[in-house]
């Protein structure tokens, strides 16, 4: 059964916060619900599926659908980390078509800002994970993770720091006009390369944001999208997949966004280059070029060069990409920027993204996300949306 | 640059599947897993084959030297610099590890390094590699 043409978003909603001291994470995903369902216009009576991830507090959907007052009959909790709310457009879409609901909630909020998170600190992910004994020793962080997969792109295609710096340069001519993001000063190749060594080869300006905040979004089935008063955003295909370190058959050269891809763009109906603007999770700079590569919008090893010289960026590129400034200098709530990635991609088909980002007459859209640390093992989402 | 003090290294949690590895490594051994049915070894050791499921698994010593696949030193945002790798084994595998005794800006991926071992924080061997 495909979900193309089965579902739609009706509702987005970037929470505005950035550094949210004073808030609960419970609250910080009810005012996200909150504002999705009155960008939506719709009451917390019509939602009838629920979707979250480990961001969750407590016992997840049983803690927020309790805090949030809401009568659901279908719930999902899939974790893929950052990429798992790009899987849940794509599994609400699969409960909708089966019947199991009609219009799902999905909730993202987190503080790791308030909480001091870092990506330099090592990732423990409790004694029961089968293989923190073989990479707690060894300070397995998220910065020093993605930094060997950039020196082994390094090595082996000969990209470039500077290729790498152009994804950050791009970033943050788009985060110049977002109002709510963190970052807004435009930077330079040489800014990035300049900015302190963080784990070689990727500097601080290579990295993401550490941001508090939330996102939510609303997907309906198509019959009570049209009774909305919102753009059509018709759900056309989506992929998910998962790599690790294949028993020490290890490749850090290509993602699982290599196999999420070509599934979405199958069930879609659709190729690479007709996407007009893509969403792409940048944890990091090298996140980008790899998932840039894995979903066919240029050949493997060949990012670096399609990456510089501004291609990414609105306007002028030939591959607009997150146009709110995403994870780099705009935001990346609970350490996970799949949400966002979804609500910008549906600001674009909307025509709602900012005037000197908008893609003009933006029809087809992409969103990927990506879990987990691709220096170990990660999960991979594609979705694709049309304007309805 | 040069690394002049070694940062703590933090205790790995053992459990029934992994604490033969960490005796081993008491003992100056590093053990990789070999399947008897697939003949793969693979790495981290389990007792399931990643390779074909099988459950006739053996851990056996590795040789102990390989070359470094990729890595990185973690400069900004911890007490002491550090390098994180992945070093490829002589048997094929790919393990992670941090390479010590080393000038991290005078390695390369390809280069050749050699087992040696480091104490964590509760005395726990933990097998890490240098130069050969």
């Amino acid at each position: 059964m495909t979900i193309k043409g089965k579902a739609c978003v009706v509702g987005a909603y970037e929470h505005p916060v950035r550094k949210a001291p004073d808030k609960s994470v419970a609250q910080l995903h009810a005012e996200a619900a909150r504002g999705a369902m009155l960008d939506a216009g719709l009451g917390k009576q019509d939602i009838d599926g629920y979707f979250c991830a480990g961001d969750a507090p407590g016992l997840g959907p049983l803690s927020m659908v309790d805090y949030m007052g809401l009568k659901v009959r279908h719930m999902d909790t899939t974790d893929t980390g950052g990429s798992s709310y790009v899987v849940h457009v794509a599994h609400a879409a699969q409960a909708i078509a089966s019947g199991k609901c009609n219009v799902a909630l999905i909730t993202l909020a987190g503080r790791p800002r308030s909480e001091g998170s870092s990506g330099t600190q090592a990732r423990n992910y409790g004694a029961s994970a089968p293989d923190v004994a073989f990479e707690l020793p060894y300070g397995m962080a998220t910065a020093n993770g993605y930094a060997m997969v950039a020196k082994r792109h390094m090595h082996e295609f000969g990209t470039t720091s500077e290729q790498l710096a152009w994804i950050k340069v791009a970033a943050s001519h788009h985060a110049q006009y977002n109002e709510h993001a963190m970052l807004r000063d435009v930077v330079s190749v040489e800014d990035v390369i300049a900015s302190p060594m963080i784990s070689d080869p990727l500097h601080r300006l290579d990295c993401c944001v550490v941001s508090d905040g939330g996102g939510a979004v609303i997907v309906a089935r198509p019959e009570i999208a049209k009774q909305l008063k919102r753009p059509l955003v018709k759900i056309l295909g989506a992929g998910e997949a998962a790599k690790g370190q294949n028993g020490g058959m290890l490749d850090l050269t290509s993602s699982a966004a290599a196999l999420s891809g070509p599934a979405a763009f199958a069930e879609a109906g659709v190729k690479p280059a007709d996407i007009q603007y893509a969403s792409i999770y940048d944890s990091f700079t090298i996140t980008v070029l790899m998932q840039i590569e894995d979903l066919g919008f240029c050949k493997k090893g060949e990012g670096g060069r399609f990456v510089a010289d501004g291609n990414l960026i609105s306007g002028t590129g030939n591959l607009p990409f997150n146009t709110d400034g995403g994870g780099l200098c705009n935001n990346h709530p609970a350490n996970r920027g799949g949400m966002t990635k979804v609500i910008e991609a549906v600001r674009q088909l909307r025509g709602e993204a900012h005037p000197k980002v908008q893609v003009a007459n933006c029809g087809l859209a992409l969103a990927q996300g990506m879990g987990g640390n691709l220096g170990s093992r990660h999960g991979s989402a594609t979705l694709i949306m049309e304007r309805g | 640059m040069a690394i002049a003090e070694e940062r703590p290294i933090a205790a790995p949690p053992v459990n029934p599947e992994n604490e033969r590895y960490f005796e081993a490594a008491k003992k100056g051994v590093l053990l990789v897993g070999k399947c008897a049915e697939c003949g793969q070894h693979h790495f981290y050791p389990r007792l399931l084959c990643p390779h074909c499921n099988s459950e006739n698994v053996e851990w056996v010593p590795a040789n102990g030297t390989g070359v470094i696949y990729s890595f990185s030193t973690m400069r900004r945002g911890v007490p002491v610099p550090y390098t994180i790798a992945y070093v490829t084994l002589d048997e094929g595998v790919s393990m992670m590890t941090n390479i010590v005794d080393c000038d991290p800006d005078a390695l390369n991926i390809g280069d050749k390094v050699k087992l040696v071992f480091r104490n964590a924080e509760d005395g726990t061997a933990v097998p890490v590699f240098a130069p050969a």
